[in-house]
């Protein structure tokens, strides 16, 4: 930040307190450890969705009760709705009405999305304050993970590739700027994350295109530097790992799920996509395909990368590496080191030092994962070819969805552990294409299910990437869990596959609590709203909010 | 494309036009809004466009623009993709792109037109399907398999009688000998539901109900009686009663941990001639 931006941002913050009660966010609350509010995707920078709530605990939390629920209206329902967009308007995504990402929480008031649909609610009732409803021009309408703020001003995404600005304390629009190209066939579904007075966006596609990361400047909206998840260039670093620049510059590698910050080295921590075409690789040629399906750290001022670990080197089956990482600070073979962990879609658990990308644990989560012949050197797991597919079919775990996928994993340093989602679940690849090009984006394979084995909640221990314990949900059919939240009072709470949302142990995975109010749709988040503690979570179109009474 | 393809395209994509306001408010589309296919405009210009295309660019680009000897694909170019009528493409046609071996071509604006209006008619993500047998396997192998992995429960001359003629798609009978109920494609409901899972709830007194499962989750099991009823227990009280569950896929599931792709193409190409 320069001399002058840190003037404006403080003149800015002084005229902001003038306005008593206005929903104001200023980039040092991002700083503070979560509690009070849920500034941000994670809630905090570290991705560990951790709060230090503690009204709710082990004790208490068998008096949790529901105080409140609102289903979100989605589309242009009343007049009152504030209009935007580039679209005829002709276009309702009627399908696409579930909360699938953050709920952003600041000064009472808070902010869920859908994809097309903004709104601001009051915390205290969940009654309305007002709506934003943009008009698309099409496109894939399966989910949005949140608005970004910044001030006064939040930010989000549309399916049809705009990021859009909004008053926060009255819904109007401030601006919008196309993010990318809606003909190439982008969808952007992801929650910006504002860091200091940069406002981070990550892309999203499923045809062969180029997976990018990119900083605005919150004021304007100016585009500050791009970051591309495939070499562009000749002599880009990472091009010896592609067939050709043809090859690498459709390469995908979107990174559509928000990272995390890590302030003192000022990098960003995030997951990349898949490489495309996902499936049929043989355009791509042999190697690994960088930087696709890695965690990669870019330092935010500048948007160049300062190290990065791929996960999935060439991946054959759409499992991108795009999951949240975790940030922490702890103890590993007896000294302090600075971390980050994830659990990957392709079934394997890996530690990483944070600081500089090298590699610590690699651990495989799910028993039945089935496409790796083991680990290399470096412990990443290596691709057995024979399980891309067959024209026979090849038997592969996971399926499609992954052993985890997007559903935020969650870290408690009381007890160490790192919590996900997890399924154990099988599919028969077959080759659907003679043709020696392959298929385009997701095509070239017909993916059958043979359904899911099991899914559990998982608990991994960061130092081993050995599973502590893992809850195994009792269910039928395909279900899975959802994303999760710890907390101080020494719980984790997240949506089971069954239509219930539960409070576990900690310490062991029992259910301690619970409520039967449908599938949860995204992660729950924790807050104070006048001295309780409240717990939100999303089933669909409606938002749950509990406290103690 | 053939025209006949082409007016097939050109009338249903009008059709859809108008009639698509109305569907998009009154039915339920889903999330998965579909990108708007170009619309065809200019029938005769698609024509003109893919005979010069057919005579001058599809030797390296490919017969259907997705990458031939020698040149990209350019169903996925984002010049293509971002061009409306020809605008982004003319300079590149025209001046061509020497450093990577591209002639250049002394199109009239009009004629990049064309070719845009052709390429612009290609549907961008093809997820053409093709006809492929499955059947790979060896049949002798497959029988001895039969007989070590199935033939405890399944016999070729009893239950399984036929089951090679009951499948028209071998793909459909693959799936549903590895795990009955499940082959659908993604999203689509499986050939044949799955066997129901029988249920048997001891109470704390040592009353037995027994029935085939609803539900089950880690609070409550729900069970469907013999005689049409339907009983549901709570299973996280005190004293909570034990479940037992018989699935009858059970084995299928277990064995799915211990197959190889040979033994699975090998069984299937054996029960295929069980006709």
């Amino acid at each position: 930040m320069t001399r002058a931006q840190n003037l404006l941002v403080l003149a800015a913050m002084v005229a902001g307190s003038v306005v008593a009660g206005a929903q104001r966010l200023d980039p040092p609350t991002l700083m503070k450890p979560l509690g009070d509010v849920w500034p941000t995707y994670s809630g905090d920078y570290t991705g560990r969705r951790y709060s230090s709530l503690t009204q709710v605990n082990q004790t208490t939390v068998k008096n949790l009760t529901l105080s409140w629920a609102h289903r979100l209206a989605n589309g242009p329902v009343s007049p009152s709705v504030i209009v935007g967009g580039e679209g005829s308007g002709d276009i309702v995504a009627a399908g696409a009405t579930s909360v699938k990402g953050a709920v952003l929480m600041v000064d009472g008031v808070l902010f869920p999305t859908t994809p097309d649909n903004t709104w601001a609610l009051d915390a205290q009732d969940g009654h309305e304050l007002w709506h934003y409803y943009w008009k698309t021009r099409g496109g894939t309408h399966i989910g949005n993970r949140g608005v970004g703020m910044w001030i006064n001003n939040l930010f989000f995404v549309t399916p049809d590739d705009y990021l859009v600005s909004l008053d926060a304390r009255t819904g109007k629009e401030r601006w919008h700027k196309v993010f990318t190209s809606f003909e190439q066939q982008y969808f952007s579904t992801m929650a910006p994350v504002v860091i200091g007075n940069h406002v981070i966006v990550g892309s999203g596609n499923d045809l062969d295109s180029q997976g990018f990361l990119r900083s605005y400047e919150p004021e304007s909206g100016g585009a500050e530097w791009t970051w591309n998840a495939t070499p562009q260039n000749p002599g880009d670093p990472g091009l010896e790992t592609w067939k050709s620049l043809d090859a690498s510059r459709h390469g995908g590698g979107h990174p559509w799920v928000p990272g995390s910050y890590d302030p003192e080295t000022h990098l960003y921590i995030f997951g990349t996509g898949n490489p495309t075409p996902a499936y049929t690789s043989q355009t791509r040629g042999e190697g690994d395909n960088l930087y696709t399906c890695s965690i990669v750290a870019v330092n935010v001022d500048t948007g160049k990368m300062a190290w990065y670990y791929q996960t999935s080197p060439h991946d054959t089956h759409d499992w991108d590496s795009a999951q949240t990482p975790v940030l922490v600070d702890g103890d590993f073979n007896g000294r302090p080191r600075k971390m980050v962990l994830t659990a990957s879609r392709n079934g394997y658990y890996f530690t990483l030092d944070r600081l500089t990308g090298e590699h610590l644990v690699t651990s495989k989560f799910s028993d039945t994962t089935n496409w790796a012949k083991g680990l290399n050197d470096k412990g990443q797991p290596v691709r057995d070819p024979s399980k891309d597919f067959d024209i026979g079919g090849a038997l592969v775990s996971g399926a499609n969805q992954g052993a985890t996928n997007w559903p935020p994993p969650a870290y408690s340093p009381d007890t160490g552990l790192f919590y996900f989602p997890a399924s154990d679940t099988y599919a028969m690849y077959y080759l659907n294409t003679l043709d020696p090009r392959g298929g385009v984006g997701l095509g070239g394979k017909d993916e059958r299910n043979l359904g899911t084995v099991s899914s559990y909640l998982m608990a991994i221990d960061y130092k081993t990437g050995k599973v502590a314990w893992r809850h195994n949900y009792r269910t039928v059919g395909d279900g899975r869990g959802q994303g999760l939240l710890a907390t101080a009072g020494r719980l984790v709470f997240g949506g089971d596959p069954s239509g219930n949302f539960v409070a576990y142990d900690a310490t062991s995975g029992n259910a301690l609590w619970h409520a039967a109010i449908g599938q949860v749709t995204n992660a729950p988040e924790t807050y104070m709203v006048n001295g309780k503690q409240q717990v939100l979570v999303a089933a669909g179109d409606t938002l749950y909010s509990f406290a103690l009474y | 494309m053939p025209v006949a393809r082409h007016l097939i395209a050109a009338v249903s994509f009008l059709a859809a036009l108008a009639v698509g306001s109305v569907l998009a408010r009154a039915q339920a589309p889903g999330a998965f809004v579909p990108y708007p296919q170009r619309p065809v405009t200019d029938p005769a210009a698609v024509e003109r466009g893919k005979l010069l295309f057919s005579v001058n660019c599809a030797f390296c680009h490919g017969a259907d623009a997705r990458g031939g000897d020698g040149g990209p694909s350019l169903m996925r170019s984002n010049v293509v993709l971002d061009d409306k009528n020809g605008e982004l493409m003319s300079p590149v046609v025209v001046n061509g792109r020497t450093d990577r071996g591209m002639p250049s071509f002394s199109f009239t604006p009009q004629q990049v037109g064309d070719v845009a209006a052709f390429l612009h008619s290609l549907p961008v993500n093809p997820r053409t399907a093709e006809a492929i047998n499955i059947v790979v396997g060896d049949a002798r192998a497959g029988q001895g398999l039969f007989s070590a992995k199935c033939a405890s429960c399944h016999s070729p001359t009893g239950d399984l009688k036929g089951v090679g003629a009951k499948y028209a798609d071998p793909k459909i009978l693959q799936q549903t000998w590895l795990v009955p109920g499940t082959g659908g494609s993604r999203g689509a409901a499986p050939p044949r539901p799955a066997p129901p899972i029988g249920a048997v709830v001891t109470l704390a007194d040592g009353r037995k109900v027994e029935g085939t499962l609803d539900r089950i989750d880690d609070f409550s099991v729900s069970l469907n009686l013999a005689d049409g009823r339907h009983q549901s227990f709570r299973t996280n009280g005190p004293a909570p009663p034990t479940v037992e569950l018989r699935d009858p896929l059970r084995v299928h599931k277990e064995l799915l941990r211990t197959y190889s792709d040979a033994d699975i193409h090998n069984i299937t190409a054996y029960l295929v001639t069980l006709k």
